[in-house]
């Protein structure tokens, strides 16, 4: 099989015929004289799920951070369902359909767990502040149902039961987790993973790439996640990018992306075959 | 099995019969004569520190910012109140309630208009620009003469602040923030606390609630400042310096930061305790310092960490045991203790 052209797009066959859900041209950011991201293109079907991977420092979290808008990129634009999101902030980019986890995680670690989902569902919720400061019969309502469906989003990872204690309590791997319920809660279109398997062991792991799978076919969403177990990317992923240096050195499906020699030499360095398992659990 | 609840209406039945019966109690002992005078100041002082502690405590400990200017919202609605009273253009009552309103809103607009900018910095910044706001505000005071009539004084501001005024307004500023904490607004607060960006990522408005959460807590803060003012009937703007913010947020630490209950205590502890020490008078300031470094060393989440206090919560637990106690010896023993 031919080498791809790293800037065509990669879409799966299902999404073909669809409009991409997100399209990134061109985009890139540099810090002082540093390009961290340079010349960054991907499109992403409304149900695919793909992968960013590359070795560390290759710019793949600061592609997230352009995308959501904690920084704003030097070059190029991102579009939600066809729209610019130039003008757009962090908030913007959320109620325009970025959710996303964080490499470092981020809970509101003295909420509780239903709390950290809560505020996911912020902006799914509406009475305004005098409702809620009179209790309007609104507040209970709105409260009541925001309460039944942060129980739902729960039970993917069968966290249902442990609504009442504090996010920061909990270990590791369910703390990624709960991010992950979290950031599901705001209803987004397309789903960011910044390496969501860091730190789980390998049943955690297993159990979590089902998970992903039936999140993406649930709630028919995209799904782009950074991770450094190839088990997990090559097993899930319809389409991969490989990133290093801040640029896309290679696109395709995973059969392609293990046969790349350029990837081989980049992200498991020169002297590697190009075997099945190529790879595995290098970070 | 599952625990016991109250029905909220109950619950909140419970409460405001609770609050009702404190008030009248509250009034009837202060009205008979059976405390001295000064006992009766302490406890409307008590009151008006309340309020300026919970206010407080709803940026500090909610929101997690650090203002150093709590006084200058008090001063504005202090003289905002003061000089709507001194007008006496409405009949008593509707005087003083809308009286309160003014000065609550005069500062909360001072509150945004401070909040706007300062906001936009963190940490050492915000508590800077704050306490230079403070400071702004009374020096701009003292020299309205022709209005606040200086460091001479504001005189003859009608004495409003009795009893059942400054409590209801306790229970009024203690039940807005409670009831605005347990809600999507009160958790988004929260949120930029724990983690801005994070919060962000979640599509809160993080802007929008620190200078709505500043905005409240300055609300608050002026209605304390105009019964500040309705209790001593004289106001020089010196009432409002860097120490009165220092005091404020003294409270609401040692108290503990994010809990209300905490401020309350707090606030009643330390405006008691100067009366307590009269003989200690000299040897005050010594006594704070050490107060304060003893609860940093041996609790840093100050008294109350950030326990709420809840009656219903008891009650729940009480007759939750007293049930299970009863189905226990009904049924068969289980061999529990
Ligand atoms: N805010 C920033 N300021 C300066 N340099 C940054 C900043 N954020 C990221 N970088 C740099 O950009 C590069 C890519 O980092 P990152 O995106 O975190 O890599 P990855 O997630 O692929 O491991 C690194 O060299 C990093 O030091
Ligand atoms: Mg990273």
């Amino acid at each position: 099989m031919g080498k791809r052209d790293p800037k065509a797009p990669f879409v799966p066959h299902r999404d073909a015929y669809k409009a991409p859900i997100m399209e990134c041209v061109n985009l890139g950011i540099d810090f002082g004289g540093l390009t961290a991201v340079n010349d960054f293109c991907i499109t992403i079907g409304p149900t695919e799920i793909c992968g960013l991977i590359g070795p560390n420092g290759a710019g793949k979290t600061t592609i997230f951070n352009l995308l959501t808008k904690v920084y704003q990129p030097t070059r190029g634009s991102v579009y939600l369902q066809g729209i610019d999101t130039k003008d757009m902030n962090s908030v913007k980019a959320n109620k325009a359909g970025l959710a996303r986890t964080f490499q470092n995680i981020r809970l509101f670690k003295n909420m509780t767990v239903a709390e950290n989902v809560l505020v996911g569902l912020h902006n799914s919720i509406s009475y305004g502040l005098g409702e809620a400061i009179l209790r309007f019969p609104s507040y209970w309502r709105e409260e009541r149902i925001a309460r039944s469906r942060a129980l739902e989003l729960l039970e993917i990872f069968d966290m249902q039961d442990i609504g009442d204690q504090k996010a920061g309590s909990l270990p590791y791997g369910a703390q990624r987790r709960l991010e992950i319920v979290r950031a599901l809660a705001t209803a987004p279109k397309v789903l960011l993973l910044d390496e969501p398997a860091a730190g789980m062991n390998p049943a955690e792991t297993e159990e979590l790439m089902e998970n992903i799978q039936k999140i993406n076919k649930v709630f028919k969403i995209a799904i782009l996640l950074i991770e450094h177990d190839m088990k997990l990317v090559m097993g899930i992923c319809e389409g991969i990018g490989v990133l290093n240096y801040g640029r896309l050195i290679a696109k395709g499906t995973p059969a392609e992306i293990q046969r790349n020699p350029l990837v081989v030499e980049a992200y498991l360095g020169k002297g590697q075959s190009d075997s099945e398992s190529g790879g595995e659990d290098s970070a | 099995m599952k625990a016991f609840t109250i029905p909220t209406p109950v619950r909140y039945g419970i409460n405001t019969a609770l609050l009702i019966l404190f008030l009248i109690a509250g009034n009837a002992i202060t009205q008979s004569g059976l405390l001295g005078r000064a006992q009766n100041a302490i406890i409307i002082q008590v009151g008006f520190f309340i309020i300026l502690a919970v206010s407080l405590n709803l940026v500090t400990g909610y929101l997690g910012q650090l203002p150093l200017g709590h006084a200058g919202f008090m001063a504005v609605g202090a003289y905002a109140g003061a000089l709507f009273w001194r007008a006496h253009i409405l009949p008593e009552t509707l005087s003083i309630v809308v009286g309160l309103l003014l000065a609550g809103v005069v500062a909360a607009l001072f509150g945004i208009l401070i909040g706007v900018p300062a906001l936009r910095l963190r940490g050492d910044y915000l508590a800077i620009i704050t306490l230079g706001f403070g400071e702004i505000i009374r020096v701009v005071l003292t020299n309205l003469d022709s209005i606040t009539y200086g460091a001479r004084g504001l005189l003859n501001i009608p004495r409003h602040s009795s009893f059942l005024v400054v409590y209801i307004c306790v229970i009024i500023s203690c039940a807005v923030i409670h009831t605005l904490m347990k809600s999507r607004h009160g958790r988004a607060i929260l949120s930029i606390r724990e983690n801005e960006i994070a919060a962000e990522s979640c599509g809160v408005k993080t802007t929008y609630y620190k200078v709505m959460a500043f905005a409240v807590s300055a609300f608050f803060a002026g209605i304390a400042g105009a019964l500040f003012a309705g209790n001593l009937g004289i106001l020089v703007p010196a009432n409002f310096d860097f120490m009165t913010s220092i005091n404020i947020l003294m409270i609401v630490v040692l108290g503990g930061l994010g809990s209300m209950f905490g401020s309350v205590v707090a606030a009643a502890v330390l405006t008691f305790l100067p009366f307590v020490l009269q003989p200690l008078a000299d040897y005050r300031m010594i006594i704070y310092s050490l107060m304060l470094i003893i609860v940093m060393i041996f609790k840093p989440s100050g008294l109350m960490g950030s326990y709420d206090f809840s009656l219903s919560r008891i009650l729940e637990k009480v007759i939750g045991k007293a049930l299970s106690l009863g189905r226990d010896k009904g049924g068969k023993n289980h061999g529990k203790a």
